[in-house]
């Protein structure tokens, strides 16, 4: 088991895509450590214009995290996908996958492994370019989100789902159409999460109920929606009332029965990759 | 002691394709079995199915006494793919670790070396699949199999990008396992290779067994030439058995001899002739 997920790992970071997020990391990081700065700059001007319970500097702190929380989701959703795109059929018509299922450790357990290894390179990026959001946030303007590590778990966790979703994309789909289609899954969670945030801003209630029927169905946005709201779980007032409708996604807090329900989802979708992959003539 | 490798009525359908249509096919302890057939008949499909690659539609395969696919088959061999390929980052050492991991083999460095000796590519170890020929791959590839000394070796044309001397060598090694006593089935275009090695022959055509038996046995005799002083002389019914009574005979009618031949019909007549 470990064996294979070590042979993943340095599988992935052959690929020259771990260069090629690395330096977009980089990028992200150091323009969002700029961007950060100068809205804290800008901010400092408008305290205490009429409204007097707008804190401007909880204000831009959360809503400039909230992109931070955006760019973390799509850039880890992208490397959860492209790690595990072509892990069986890619692999299997490239005729790397057969040396491997012939030997005793089952399918069962190379498919897991498989998974295992992108799954814990994606919470370590998630985890590390969360924090370095947070640590950059505070430097730039003192700011730092009312709950520290459960909202980067979320995220992770978030990751974790879409990479699962990608596994057992790869049992029936050649790579690219694999990647595609979950790519577009996973944009069209994060759409059924704007349309929720303008359900909530004209109060319709319809639409703010397709979305949480949505969740259900991919539950990463419901996590990605509740690490949003453990940002700003004690905020309150006018600045409360515009985080929600943030420009990236709305915050919403999920319940435990969705934070249950992406736990059982996320065995779920494995347990059908594993079933498939079992089945499948290679 | 059950056969290394037993397949009973196997049944293979792709959709509507037909791969395999009852295939009944024995290899016993230490035997090389090679098995023919022109493209499309179904070879690949056999193999992939003792390797539980492929679920078989109907029919079983046993792998020493366990079925097809099951971790005790598994464990029991080694199995090159016609069409495989290795990560192009690791090198040759690497390779084989892994797979002496995946195999639970305890020989280390020692196996290593020695198979990569067996398989002519000693000086390889640390070269990467990504700077191999694929020639050097395929070697690889047979080395890779052999890890774990398995009991049964599955080969689907493990020579088919080998130059003349890496046939040699290969073929060298195939007689190397017959003395260690490892089963092989060997999948092949090449008559004249199983021809030289295999201890048993198995045609398939369309899904089907067409011709099966030692390369002595399927090569038909076919008939003697005697060269005698006043020409050629051919005997087309006769068989080895007869040329003394034909030189005999030839003799006491006053015959001059000079030559004879006992024509023999190679595997290749054979093999056109059942194969359509
Ligand atoms: N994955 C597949 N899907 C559909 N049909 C297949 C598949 N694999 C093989 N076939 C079909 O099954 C039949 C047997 O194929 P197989 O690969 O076993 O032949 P083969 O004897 O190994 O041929 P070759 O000498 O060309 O390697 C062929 O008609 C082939 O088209
Ligand atoms: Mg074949």
């Amino acid at each position: 088991m470990t064996t294979i997920i070590l042979y993943g790992l340095r599988e992935s970071l052959r690929r020259k895509m771990f260069a090629v997020v690395l330096v977009l990391t980089v990028l992200f990081l150091s323009l969002y450590a700029w961007g950060t700065h100068e809205a804290f700059k800008d901010t400092r001007g408008f305290v205490g214009v009429g409204q007097g319970n707008l804190n401007s500097e909880q204000l831009a702190g959360a809503i400039v995290f909230g992109l931070a929380m955006f760019a973390t989701l799509f850039l880890g959703a992208v490397l959860a996908v492209f790690l595990t795109l072509n892990v069986v059929r890619g692999d299997a018509e490239a005729g790397l996958l057969q040396p491997l299922v012939v030997r005793p450790i089952g399918r069962t357990q190379l498919l897991l492994a498989r998974f295992a290894g992108a799954a814990g390179v994606c919470v370590a990026y998630v985890l590390a370019v969360y924090f370095a959001s947070v640590g950059i946030t505070y430097w730039a303007g003192g700011w730092s989100p009312d709950r520290l590590v459960s909202p980067g778990i979320e995220l992770a966790a978030a990751i974790v789902v879409v990479s699962s979703l990608a596994l057992a994309g790869s049992v029936f789909l050649s790579p690219i159409a694999n990647g595609i289609g979950t790519l577009m899954v996973f944009g069209a969670g994060l759409m059924a999460g704007l349309l929720g945030e303008i359900g909530h801003a004209i109060n319709s209630h319809k639409l703010q109920h397709i979305s949480r029927i949505a969740w259900w169905f991919v539950p990463f946005d419901a996590l990605y929606e509740d690490a949003l709201h453990r940002l700003t779980v004690n905020t309150t007032g006018f600045a409360k009332f515009v985080l929600e409708l943030g420009p990236f996604g709305g915050s919403h807090r999920a319940g435990t029965p969705l934070l249950v329900w992406s736990v059982l989802y996320l065995v779920f979708v494995l347990a059908a990759a594993v079933t498939a992959f079992k089945r499948r003539d290679l | 002691m059950p056969p290394v490798l037993l397949a009973k009525g196997l049944e293979k359908r792709y959709g509507r394709t037909e791969a395999l249509s009852g295939v009944d096919l024995e290899v016993g302890e230490g035997q090389l079995v090679g098995l023919l057939g022109p493209n499309g008949a179904g070879k690949s499909t056999l193999v992939k199915i003792a390797c539980g690659l492929v679920r078989a539609s109907a029919g079983s395969v046993e792998v020493c006494g366990a079925p097809a696919g099951s971790p005790p088959a598994r464990r029991s061999l080694g199995y090159l793919a016609e069409l495989f390929r290795f990560p192009s980052w690791m090198s040759a050492d690497e390779l084989l670790t892994l797979h002496q991991r995946l195999a639970g083999s305890t020989g280390g460095a020692a196996e290593r070396t020695e198979l990569l000796e067996l398989v002519g590519l000693p000086h390889a170890r640390a070269t990467r699949v990504a700077a191999m020929s694929k020639g050097m791959q395929q070697r690889l590839g047979i080395a890779q199999a052999l890890v774990g000394s398995p009991r049964l070796l599955l080969l689907d044309e493990p020579t088919s990008a080998l130059d003349p001397a890496g046939r040699r060598v290969v073929r060298g090694l195939l007689e190397e396992l017959r003395r260690r006593g490892t089963s092989v089935l060997l999948n092949s275009h090449l008559l004249s290779e199983v021809e030289l090695v295999c201890d048993h022959v198995v045609i398939v055509d369309h899904g089907r067994v067409v011709a099966a038996g030692t390369p002595d046995q399927l090569r038909r005799q076919g008939g003697v030439e005697v060269e005698t002083a006043t020409g050629t002389r051919v005997f087309e019914d006769a068989r080895r058995e007869d040329v003394p009574r034909i030189v005999r005979e030839l003799v006491a009618a006053g015959e001059e001899i000079y030559e004879v031949r006992v024509v023999a019909s190679s595997l290749e007549d054979v093999y056109l002739e059942v194969v359509d």
